[in-house]
């Protein structure tokens, strides 16, 4: 945040995937960039295009795949464009990728310190000694206790936790300059992941990696990143600082999410949950996408899909609201009690206002 | 307190091992006893492995349990013995699965799937009412009529979860256990879920056994919260006082652990920690109410530790 | 990204709300429904070459079949004046095919030697008997695919029962089973086979069934035995059990048909397997006896003139060969299409 040089510039990124059924628009016009050191959180239900936009950083779409349309620009050279051959050069060295399910992404044959050396050997031309000398600090460094001992063991030997901090330690060891986390810890309970929302603050500190946060938790995303875009239907309808997303959130969608979760001090009752599932992508609605759910929508909702609308210069949302000749409209109360609350973080200090007009 | 209202279950002692014997021996629960009042939720909570799935399977009579005692509506679960008389009992206790992948027949249709607790038992008339209370239970979880001749793989998560719910609401039983029906889900369709089940709780007269490991969301459903750790109960209380004034350290630590959609709150949030190694010195525990209906697991010289807890939480007075 | 929202044609009443009631369903579905046996045979026919296997496959069960009701040769007729005649075809002057053979260096119309008039030809010539090959190799494809299939489906109902029943009984049941599998394992077919040969007075299709049915079950019932025990602690087995399903319905409704899959590929690769071993027996004889033929007996008929009449061997080796590869090609086709991970 501190430093608004970009790394990655992803820029109107279209994919469709080609299935007996017709195509699947699974990303739908999306735009953002990565910051140096920052951590972006992209947000949304299962479904709305998280993975594929991932996917598609570390060109590991899958073969019925096609970019229809954008460019992701890294090191100013577009990753698309790139060969299978070139693109194996820049995974596990310069972008660096943590899976869901710590299980499937071990190699339940080879020992945990050949996997975590691996990288080092085929990206840095490590001899196996120094890589395997490398995966031991690198094991210590990810909070595994009595590393030495355990470096020879097999994955199935440790815990879901543990094993997701080998993961970790695998996507970390070559210090890559962007680290993809998609929905690290969605697979391991609370106290676990605790620890390993914790793990990665630290280890981001130390070597100064910028980190995509995948998640469909608002709390996870509260308390790991710097800037949030709220995906939904294969497009990001609003993005923003975190304080922006929490405290001053545009997008009835949104919303739906901070207002279905608990929180400390919402009285039990009733939780607001978003009524009905997100539309199939085969075939999505004219319009804005999340119409049939929105208690908001207008009759333009089901004809024409929103821009973007400024809010402030770090902060925009795709919502008809925000027309100026739209009707006024309240929040939900729990959405009105946050913007108080960002009311009054505002006043004290002058806002912050990041240069950010390459858009 | 509560103790006037009817006990539907209840757990004295419940152990249930596996392995019994061997080297590889887990016990998985491990002296259990806890009761349900009829039309309450009573949520377990604990992390991974601590034995809630294996509590409620026992419950239910998946599992033959190693010692305790089951009583379900004034009736001893493991004296069962005939045909008729299970097979009563399984119309009363119905279970909502974790995995709604896994859940469901990927090979049967929604309308059999949902539709199989009615033919067991025989619940439908002829066909024609077959398909009639199908699509009244699709309806009331909120799904459509023309989803009943789908498989289940072309359904989203939250949308199989209440076919999964349709399924067990089919055989109208007393008492649902709920094995973390919503862990597996997005944020946004866990309300989802808990409301439908919120809902139906209140029509239908249901006791929920609501399993979980992330207490925000059990706070919300239950009246009662037990915390398991383990094997073992170490808490139990009314919902809102464990939540906001745990007694156990266990019990605070893992609400400490639950991250909130607050970035102010996140920016300075401190994760107690816990020291599990006293729960296995050899001292005798056993559950002493600290509160009026608060419980934990104690032993003798720790009572007045807890006590004095309390008296500054204000449960009760010094 | 952020447009400019003043360029944006507003009309009247695009700000009005909307009936949400009558808005669009948000539950809604788009994708046609497909069963799961549509879905795997759609993505059967998009594998090229599983999908020819296939259809190489139906040609020759229509041609082993029903080849007889079309080409009226009978397949043991003896005419010892036409023995070993190369096959000719009308028509067609191609060596191979136009009844020439050579012998000692010279092109010789074996037909005319023979004293065959001008409208006899063999298409694929005739035997040491002067049998018509053509119609013997389908006679004798009949026989091989007619034991394999009637073998392969007493494997496949003796695995998948001993299968379900270890997998689902576990503990000391599934232990003795397992045991009984391993012993019988170990046994090799051919020692079944001389058993066999040896109980029978004759050998024949019934003795080879035998043979290849006592010792081919157990692979499949590993093979259901391991799904089983997988798919047994699956939450919609344990719900159907909660709803109170008995145990047989819960294998009829839950397991047999999660079980189809790997059911039926394995089938894929039992049939070829129960081919060959029908060939081999018969061709080193204690397998099929004359008058009846098969693929075995044919090839072993003509490997004895092998060096001068090579095409009284190619052609039903090729045959076997062909309906080998089709098979295992195909089933390996099954696999990649009933396998979920393989979507779309
Ligand atoms: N059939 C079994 N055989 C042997 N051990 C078992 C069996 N079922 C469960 N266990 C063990 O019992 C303990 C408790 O398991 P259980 O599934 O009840 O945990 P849980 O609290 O539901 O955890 P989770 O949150 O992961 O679902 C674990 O150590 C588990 O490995
Ligand atoms: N290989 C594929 N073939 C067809 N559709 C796909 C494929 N991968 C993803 N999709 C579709 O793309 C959309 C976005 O998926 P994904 O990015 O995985 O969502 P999530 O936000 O949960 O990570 C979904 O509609 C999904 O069904
Ligand atoms: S654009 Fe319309 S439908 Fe979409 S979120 Fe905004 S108000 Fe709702
Ligand atoms: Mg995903
Ligand atoms: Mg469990």
């Amino acid at each position: 945040m501190k430093n608004p040089e970009n790394i990655i510039e992803v820029r109107d990124l279209e994919i469709n995937f080609h299935t007996y059924a017709g195509e699947v628009k699974a990303i739908r016009d999306v735009s953002f960039d990565l910051r140096k050191g920052e951590t972006l959180a992209i947000v949304g239900e299962s479904g709305s295009g998280k993975s594929v936009t991932t996917r598609s950083l570390m060109g590991l779409l899958a073969p019925n795949a096609e970019i229809k349309k954008g460019s992701i620009m890294f090191h100013g050279e577009d990753i698309i464009k790139k060969s299978e051959k070139d693109m194996q050069h820049i995974r596990g060295k310069d972008i660096a990728m943590i899976f869901q399910d710590p299980m499937t992404s071990l190699d339940p044959t080879m020992r945990i310190g050949m996997q975590i050396a691996e990288p080092l050997m085929k990206h840095k031309g490590l001899k196996k000694k120094e890589a395997i000398a490398q995966a031991l600090e690198m094991l210590k460094l990810v909070g595994i206790t009595d590393p030495e001992g355990r470096i020879n063991d097999y994955p199935y030997q440790f815990s879901g936790g543990m094993r997701q901090r080998i993961v970790i330690a695998i996507a970390l060891v070559c210090y890559p300059e962007v680290l993809i986390a998609d929905e690290p810890t969605t697979a391991l309970d609370v106290t676990i992941q605790a620890q390993i929302l914790d793990l990665m603050k630290d280890l981001q500190n130390r070597i100064d990696t910028s980190i995509i946060f995948i998640t469909h938790d608002l709390g996870v995303v509260a308390g790991m990143a710097d800037r949030v875009a709220v995906m939904y239907a294969g497009k990001i309808v609003e993005y923003g600082t975190v304080d922006e997303i929490f405290f001053n959130p545009q997008h009835p969608y949104t919303w739906g999410l901070l207002n279905s979760m608990p929180t400390l001090d919402t009285a039990s009752g009733s939780l607001r949950a978003i009524p009905g599932t997100p539309p199939d992508l085969l075939d999505p609605p004219v319009g804005d996408a999340f119409a049939a759910r929105s208690d908001y929508a207008m009759k333009i909702d089901t004809e024409k899909e929103p821009p973007f609308f400024k809010v402030s210069d770090t902060h925009y949302a795709a919502t008809w609201l925000l027309h100026p000749d739209a009707p006024k409209v309240t929040p939900p109360a729990e959405i009105v009690r946050r913007q108080k609350k960002f009311a009054a973080m505002q006043k004290p200090k002058a806002p912050i206002s990041n240069s950010d007009s390459k858009e | 307190m509560p103790d006037a209202r009817k006990k539907i279950l209840e757990v004295h002692h419940l152990k249930q091992y596996f392995n019994v014997g061997k080297r590889d021996e887990v016990r998985a629960v491990d002296d259990v006893s806890f009761d349900i009042y009829e039309g309450e939720t009573f949520g377990l909570v604990g992390e991974s492995g601590s034995g809630k799935t294996t509590a409620g399977r026992a419950i239910i009579h998946l599992y033959e349990p190693t010692s305790g005692e089951i009583i379900f509506n004034g009736q001893d679960v493991s004296k069962l013995h005939t045909k008729k008389q299970m097979h009563a009992f399984r119309r009363q206790i119905q279970m909502i699965f974790q995995d709604p992948y896994a859940s469901l027949n990927p090979r049967m249709k929604v309308k059999d799937i949902v539709a199989e607790g009615i033919d067991i038992h025989g619940l439908a008339k002829d066909d024609a009412d077959r398909t009639k209370q199908v699509e009244d239970l699709l309806e009331t979880v909120g799904l459509n009529k023309d989803h009943s001749s789908r498989y289940p793989h072309e359904f989203s998560g939250g949308q199989r979860q209440r076919i999964g719910i349709a399924r067990a609401l089919a055989v109208e039983p007393k008492f649902i256990i709920a094995d973390e029906p919503i862990s597996a889900l997005d944020v946004s369709i866990q309300a989802q879920v808990v409301n439908l089940l919120k809902e139906l709780q209140v029509k239908q007269n249901l006791t929920y056994l609501f399993i979980a490991h992330d207490l925000s969301m059990v706070k919300y459903i239950s009246d009662r919260i037990g915390v398991m750790h383990y094997g073992k109960i170490l808490e139990i209380g009314p919902a809102d006082e464990v939540y906001n004034h745990p007694l156990h350290a266990y019990t605070k630590s893992l609400i400490s652990a639950v991250p909130v959609p607050d970035p102010e709150f996140e920016r300075n949030r401190i994760q107690v920690p816990y020291d599990e190694s006293r729960e296995k010195d050899d001292k005798k525990r056993r559950m002493v109410e600290i509160a009026p209906g608060h419980f934990i697991r104690a032993s003798e010289d720790e009572v007045a530790m807890y006590t004095q807890r309390a008296v500054d939480a204000g449960l009760i007075n010094g | 990204m952020a447009d400019n929202p003043k360029d944006i044609a507003i009309k009247p009443g695009d700000f009005e709300p909307l009936d949400q009631q009558a808005g669009p369903d948000n539950e809604r579905i788009a994708a046609p429904s497909l069963t799961f046996g549509q879905d795997v045979w759609r993505r059967l026919k998009s594998n090229k070459t599983a999908f020819t296997s296939f259809i190489i496959l139906v040609l020759m069960f229509l041609v082993a079949f029903g080849g007889q009701a079309v080409y009226h040769h009978d397949p043991n007729a003896q005419q010892p004046k036409y023995a070993n005649l190369p096959p000719k075809i009308k028509g067609v002057d191609l060596y191979g095919f136009n009844g020439h053979l050579k012998q000692s260096g010279k092109d010789v119309d074996a037909y005319a030697a023979a004293g065959a008039g001008k409208d006899v030809h063999y298409v694929l010539g005739t035997d040491y008997l002067g049998r018509d090959l053509l119609a013997r190799i389908m006679y004798g494809t009949r026989i091989s695919l007619e034991i394999a299939l009637i073998a392969t489906l007493i494997d496949l109902t003796i695995g998948v029962g001993f299968g379900i029943i270890s997998g689902w009984k576990g503990g000391r049941v599934d232990l003795f089973m397992q045991r009984v599998i391993e012993i019988l394992s170990s046994i090799p077919q051919l020692v079944v086979m001389v058993l066999m040969a040896t109980a029978f007075t004759k050998t024949g299709m019934a003795s080879i069934i035998a043979a290849i049915a006592i010792t081919g079950w157990t692979t499949m019932a590993r093979l259901t035995r391991a799904q089983t025990l997988q798919l047994k602690n699956q939450d919609f087995i344990l719900a159907a059990r909660t709803l109170g399903e008995s145990a047989p319905k819960i294998a009829w409704k839950h397991l047999l048909p999660n079980l189809s899959s790997v059911i039926i590929i394995q089938t894929m690769f039992t049939i070829p397997s129960a081919i060959f071993f029908e060939a081999f027996l018969s061709y080193i004889g204690i397998g099929i006896s004359s008058p009846q033929a098969s693929l075995g007996t044919l090839i072993s008929d003509g490997q004895k003139n092998f060096q001068f009449l090579p095409y009284q061997m190619w052609y039903p080796a090729i045959v076997l060969i062909v309906l080998m590869l089709a098979f295992n090609l195909l089933g390996d086709g099954m696999r990649d299409a009933f396998d979920p991970k393989s979507k779309r």
